[in-house]
């Protein structure tokens, strides 16, 4: 178990957060928000072709760099410290991993076709997580083509990609109670039958859109369920070290606020009711860290432990991620209130990815599960 | 094989010739035996300087002796404190003649040590002790008390901090001194806890003369003699003692659970889920700390971190232990050995939150000495001692 990033994960880092300083400080993050656009297309072409990060852990055969997960959430990390609006999450992350879940699988024709234009950047490719609770879309299959229709509630860069990955249920396997086996397909967003509706969403860093198809072309990309899970397993891993990011970002502003800050003749930091609860988010801080090295180890070396790490991961980060975003805010005082402060950025950034794969009571349950605690 | 791996591979057969079945608690004529034989095998003082008796050789030794142990349950728990705190202090600080009478038979298990700094009035805030120490003489005379000194009944040597200036602010009027425990005016009595066990002592200092060449480091300088000791308090005395599981942890409790069939209630699973994230969130801290270390990286005081989480943890798990095992952990029979464990865990619990330093004080020294935060403004730091408000005070008249 290697619970240390290596030299190389922690120079890819240091490279990327340089180049977000550059390209992307603050001022160009609320920039991007209140516009209209979902994030910056020069960035984001400087990212994928300079950096090479689109196709980071996309082999080599696909036109990529065949990284690691470490690396992902080496490059993670430093996107959730910055706010970077990114289609890095949605393409390079979660659909580039249900392609390479499905390649793995033995459904290889989708990952050839799509992946060497994600891992250029060229094709902005999302995943619509499948969130329990939420209405499932189905699939109909005729002359071996597919149609799928219904809505997808939520898809993270749903407006802006051109390939969306959707989950349905194929049609006649639908069971009584109207739940069946999930199978992954590929749909054209320009295609005809397909429309979407951006979503006023709680943290202006990263867009979603409803999708609702109707009798839309779509590709099977695979049915296998092994290939889904262990999609659902990795995304929450690499969400789970952008929070980590965020997180540390957080800490470390409000503990050189708390320096430099002065009331009653003393630096607010000295007084023991702000300095106690310091000391506890840097604790949260070094176990967020931990479970989310472990999980990441797990997901490059480990697939046995995956399960449990991911669940872990996200059961830990989500509270975590926002606790430390909460206390942060309340604790730069009225100033942490205001719209011109970026407080409120990092606080709604935290509750945005604390439900972003479902709320914490999902990974909680899937942790209960794999524990075996479920009777 | 590597001259490592072939230390490593002869402390192994050592240890299994000579440890396979010791308990870890034995007599103390059983302890004393077997720190003789590991002290005249090589592997007592591994890092210690040889001029003293220690074997003079370096951490990845100490390492390689460490990973041979493990599995092995070495009845060493009594020698901890000489070890880990008095020991090192000497080596650093003691005179030579100190070092050359008191370390080899420390290290061979001849002479067990304790440590007396906490006070009655003196607890967080160990500088402000009261214990008396007038010279007389080629002697000093010492009067006082001292608690939660750990074995102090088996202690043959003990390193004291007492008051020797009262005319000076608090921290530089105290000297660090070695006490004979078998000396007249030392008193040590067994304190009780809320466990109803004794795991710790009281002693009462009546008139003890201290010939004046036991005096560690300067006079007057014991304030930074005891910070030296407390630095040697977390660095572990490096042998392999055993972890047994806790009983108020996630995999018996969960066992206990499934058995009393109640896991198929949301909120017992739920507080399992949250106990489980807890400890691995703490198991894999402390596993990163020691990856970094091992990396050349100093956890420096995010060791305090360790401390607090554990703290907390130990209530937490308790607390859960009793909610899923129900009434049966607060009132139980003879034989229910779960119960009987869990209700001790829980009266044993807030212990780890008051012993090494108290949460408020690990929330301290993270916030100064981890994030690097403004310390309070202290009060103390030129006040003589004498005018200083120490200990518990009575309550004024109309208050």
């Amino acid at each position: 178990m290697r619970l240390i990033p290596t030299e190389e994960q922690r120079e890819l880092g240091a490279s990327v957060r340089a180049f977000l300083a550059e390209t992307a400080p603050m001022a160009r993050v609320r920039a991007v928000a209140e516009s209209d656009e979902a994030y910056d297309a020069r960035v984001w072409e400087r990212m994928a072709g300079e950096l090479g990060l689109a196709g980071l852990a996309i082999p080599e055969a696909h036109g990529g760099s065949g990284a690691g997960h470490g690396e992902v959430a080496a490059v993670m990390e430093e996107l959730g410290a910055a706010l970077t609006p990114s289609p890095f999450l949605a393409s390079a992350v979660l659909a580039a991993n249900v392609l390479l879940a499905a390649e793995q699988a033995g459904d290889e024709e989708a990952a050839k076709d799509l992946l060497p234009g994600i891992a250029a950047g060229t094709t902005v490719a999302t995943f619509a997580v499948p969130v329990k609770g939420d209405p499932v879309t189905r699939a109909r299959e005729s002359d071996g083509a597919y149609t799928l229709t219904g809505t997808v509630r939520r898809v993270l860069n749903g407006a802006e990609a051109d390939v969306i990955l959707v989950a349905s249920v194929l049609t006649d396997e639908v069971a009584e109670e109207g739940l069946g086996p999930l199978a992954v397909f590929a749909v054209d967003a320009s295609a005809a039958g397909v429309a979407r509706t951006p979503l006023t969403t709680l943290d202006l860093t990263r867009p979603q859109a409803r999708v609702e198809l109707a009798d839309a072309p779509a590709r099977l990309v695979t049915t296998s369920g092994d290939a889904l899970a262990r999609t659902l397993d990795l995304s929450a891993v690499a969400l789970a070290a952008g929070q980590l990011g965020g997180l540390r970002r957080c800490l470390d502003t409000i503990v050189e606020y708390a320096k430099l800050r002065v009331q009653f003749g003393r630096f607010v930091g000295s007084f023991q009711g702000v300095k106690h609860r310091l000391a506890d988010m840097h604790c949260t801080l070094e176990q967020a860290e931990s479970v989310v090295r472990y999980a990441v180890w797990a997901a490059d070396e480990s697939p046995d432990e995956l399960p449990v790490a991911a669940a872990l991961a996200q059961s830990y980060l989500g509270r975590a991620f926002f606790q430390v975003a909460k206390d942060h805010l309340l604790l730069h005082g009225g100033i942490g209130f205001t719209w011109e402060h970026d407080a409120h950025l990092y606080y709604k950034r935290a509750k945005g990815d604390e439900l972003l794969l479902g709320p914490p009571r999902d990974h909680r349950a899937r942790l209960a599960e794999r524990l075996d605690l479920i009777v | 094989m590597t001259d490592l791996d072939e230390y490593g591979r002869r402390a192994r057969a050592w240890l299994e010739a000579n440890a396979s079945d010791l308990s870890p608690e034995p007599d103390l004529r059983t302890a004393r035996a077997f720190m003789a034989k590991l002290y005249d095998a090589g592997y007592s003082g591994i890092t210690w300087p040889a001029e003293y008796g220690g074997q003079g050789l370096s951490a990845a030794e100490e390492r390689a002796f460490q990973q041979a142990s493990r599995g092995f349950t070495l009845p060493i728990g009594v020698f901890g404190i000489g070890f880990g705190m008095c020991g090192p202090t000497l080596v650093s600080i003691g005179t030579e003649e100190q070092k050359r009478r008191y370390v080899r038979p420390l290290l061979r298990g001849e002479e067990i040590w304790c440590q007396m700094f906490s006070e009655p009035g003196a607890g967080s805030d160990v500088a402000s002790l009261q214990t008396r120490a007038v010279r007389d003489g080629d002697a000093w005379v010492v009067n006082g008390q001292k608690v939660w000194t750990s074995v102090a009944k088996q202690a043959d040597f003990g390193l004291l901090i007492a008051r020797t200036d009262v005319d000076v602010p608090k921290h530089r009027g105290i000297t660090m001194f070695i006490v004979d425990m078998h000396d007249p005016g030392v008193t040590v009595r067994p304190l009780r806890d809320m466990s109803g066990e004794s795991h710790f002592n009281e002693i009462f200092l009546d008139d003890v003369r201290i010939p004046a060449d036991r005096v560690v480091g300067e006079v007057n300088g014991g304030w930074s003699a005891a910070v030296t000791t407390l630095l040697h308090e977390r660095v572990s005395i490096g042998m392999g003692a055993t972890r047994t599981e806790r009983p108020a942890s996630f995999g018996p409790l969960a066992a206990a659970a499934r058995e009393r069939g109640t896991l198929g209630d949301p909120a017992v699973r739920d507080q399992l889920v949250e106990l489980y994230i807890r400890e691995r969130a703490l198991d894999l801290f402390n596993a990163r700390l020691a990856q970094e270390l091992k990396a050349g990286i100093q956890p420096g005081a995010r060791g305090s971190v360790s401390k607090l989480l554990l703290a907390d943890l130990m209530l937490h798990g308790a607390d859960v232990a009793t909610e899923i095992l129900g009434p049966d952990s607060a009132a139980h029979g003879e034989g229910d050995r779960q119960d009987d464990l869990i209700a001790r865990t829980l009266a044993m619990a807030p212990g780890m939150a008051l012993g090494g330093g108290t949460n408020e004080i690990m929330r301290n020294i993270i916030g100064d000495r981890v994030l690097g935060l403004p310390r309070e403004p202290q009060v103390d730091r030129t006040v003589p001692f004498r005018d200083l408000k120490v200990g518990t005070q009575a309550k004024e008249a109309g208050a």
